[in-house]
């Protein structure tokens, strides 16, 4: 039972490690989720070397996409943006192991949208951005 | 009065009996969103299809003939559950917000002007809002509203000053589907009445839930849906005053509302096919019959007195539970709806952790984002409860509520 709330999930969300926000950043987007209210802005430093040096992100949401924001950043340190374009829905999925309902899948892909979309440039966080990079 | 036994009635149901997880029993406390089925108003639209199913209106052989008695026979008997002596003034719709619609846009069209004021309020479901803002941006309507005070209740002071403003229409919500509060309906239409204003009550959360009477409450129009009172989905009814009905265009073309139609013109048809264009949920219209039998059978105000036990008893007890607030707590009379947030954890994971117990509740703005906005909150959890709802379900709601808590300290 509970397994959607697997340890490492209310652990994240609990202690996340990347909450706050960077100013200066070099990348920085927000937006939010209007079905639950769920909201989540994404700050990123990127060296001259094109990888991300730090990440932050700030907030409101369910455990599952707060968590999943947390995990996120965690998993993008170091990262070249070239390769941040190239995560999907997959990716996500993975780093938190949990099966999820159309509903709680949105909650969860949330950031890895804000994420892509301030990577890319965009003024919106389109569902389009959940699978390979393009365009 | 007939003696209430919930175990009995729950045999009626058969979706209760079902385990959402392997040996995890379903806790159904989401019937503010739709409610479940009996038998009785499966076998009835199933019924239909084996041994009735025919076009209505539209023909002389037996089937025809058998689909068009059933089908107004359902209309009769739904018209007297809202206490109607004349099944023309009950319009067949969708749904709720269909009957809501069809307001705004025959009657709202036709006799609402530019600054015509037209007062909501603060506890509208999205239903009874959004079709006024769209009338209102079109014809340049103001729209007004009864604010919603601490305690939950519409305030009535406000709502004397606002009708000294001559409004055409009063619109609002019998009970609101969030706070549980049951709106002073029948002073509240006389006041409007008084004012001028033509009188449009939401109905979707008191009809299934208490006895609810058009007579009684003298109002024009009222608008509800059969799935939230053991009927089918896709069938909802409009009550409305005939003389407002006979003057009003209407709603959409096609067969059925017409009585004659030729190249460039037609005549519609009377009341009330005239607003129930083209060929219609016959089985469920049937089916919304059969739930009216079920109800009237059990009688609407056991069925009050019992949900009035049950969600006295469930404040009680989830007031228990550390950081969990209840909206609307306080609201002078309230019915079976509890919506609540537990302090530092978000609806979302509240009602995904309950549903791995197996007790079904509601999470988000339940259509009502004005009213979550107004108690500065982004979403709350709601368990709502029906006749056959148990004391026992409580409990494995409270203790579940416990464990949610105990896993997010
Ligand atoms: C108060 C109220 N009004 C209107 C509606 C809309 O009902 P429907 O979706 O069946 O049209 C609902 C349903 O949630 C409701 O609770």
């Amino acid at each position: 039972m509970d397994d959607l709330y697997r340890e490492v999930i209310i652990e994240h969300y609990k202690n996340p490690g990347y909450r706050g926000s960077l100013d200066p950043n070099d990348i920085t987007f927000e937006d939010e989720n209007p079905l639950c209210g769920d909201h989540i802005k994404i700050d990123l430093r990127i060296g001259d070397n094109g990888k991300v040096t730090e990440a932050a992100f700030d907030g409101h949401g369910c455990a599952i996409s707060q968590a999943s924001a947390d995990l996120l950043l965690e998993s993008v340190i170091g990262k070249h943006v070239d390769e941040i374009k190239h995560l999907t829905k997959t990716d996500v999925m993975d780093l938190l192991g949990i099966e999820l309902g159309p509903v709680r899948l949105k909650c969860a892909l949330l950031p890895l949208k804000i994420l892509k979309a301030g990577v890319y440039g965009l003024g919106e966080a389109t569902d389009d951005l959940l699978e390979e990079g393009q365009s | 009065m007939t003696t209430f036994n919930v175990d009995k009635i729950r045999q009626d149901f058969p979706i209760l009996g079902i385990d959402v997880n392997p040996g995890v029993p379903l806790v159904y406390l989401d019937s503010t969103a739709t409610a479940q089925k009996p038998i009785s108003v499966i076998d009835a639209m199933d019924d239909y299809y084996r041994t009735s199913n025919g076009n209505i209106h539209r023909g002389v052989h037996y089937l025809a003939e058998r689909a068009t008695a059933l089908y107004e026979a359902s209309r009769a008997k739904v018209a007297a559950f809202i206490g109607s002596d004349k099944p023309k003034e009950l319009i067949f719709t969708r749904n709720a917000t269909e009957s809501i619609n069809l307001v705004a846009n025959s009657w709202g069209r036709a006799f609402l002007a530019k600054d015509d004021v037209v007062i909501l309020t603060e506890m509208e479901h999205h239903s009874n809002l959004v079709p006024w803002q769209m009338l209102a941006e079109e014809k340049g309507l103001r729209l007004e509203f009864i604010p919603v005070t601490d305690d939950g209740d519409l305030d009535q002071m406000v709502f004397d000053q606002l009708l000294e403003q001559k409004p055409k229409l009063v619109a609002f919500a019998h009970m609101s589907n969030v706070l549980g509060t049951i709106n002073p309906a029948k002073a509240m239409i006389a006041k409007a009445k008084r004012a001028g204003a033509v009188t449009v009550v939401d109905a979707a959360q008191s009809v299934p839930h208490f006895s609810v009477s058009v007579k009684d409450l003298d109002v024009d129009f009222m608008a509800f849906s059969a799935h939230k009172m053991l009927g089918p989905t896709g069938v909802g009814a409009l009550y409305g005053r005939e003389e407002l009905l006979d003057k009003m265009p209407p709603y959409m073309g096609g067969g059925d509302m017409i009585r004659k139609v030729y190249l460039r013109s037609f005549t519609p048809n009377e009341l009330p096919w005239k607003f129930e264009a083209g060929t219609f949920c016959i089985a469920e219209a049937i089916g919304f019959g059969a739930a009216v039998d079920y109800l009237s059978a059990i009688g609407m105000d056991t069925i009050a007195e019992y949900e009035h036990k049950l969600v006295q008893s469930a404040m009680i007890k989830m007031k228990t539970i550390p950081g969990l607030e209840i909206m609307g707590e306080k609201a002078a009379h309230r019915g079976g709806v509890v919506s609540f947030t537990l302090q530092g954890i978000h609806p979302h994971d509240v009602a995904q952790i309950l549903d791995q117990n197996g007790i079904a509740v509601r999470a988000g703005h339940h259509c009502a984002m004005p009213l979550h906005d107004r108690f500065k909150i982004p979403a709350s959890s709601r368990a709502s409860f029906y006749l056959y709802n148990t004391e026992e379900e409580i409990n494995h709601l409270v203790i579940s509520l416990q464990k949610v808590v105990k896993m997010f300290s």
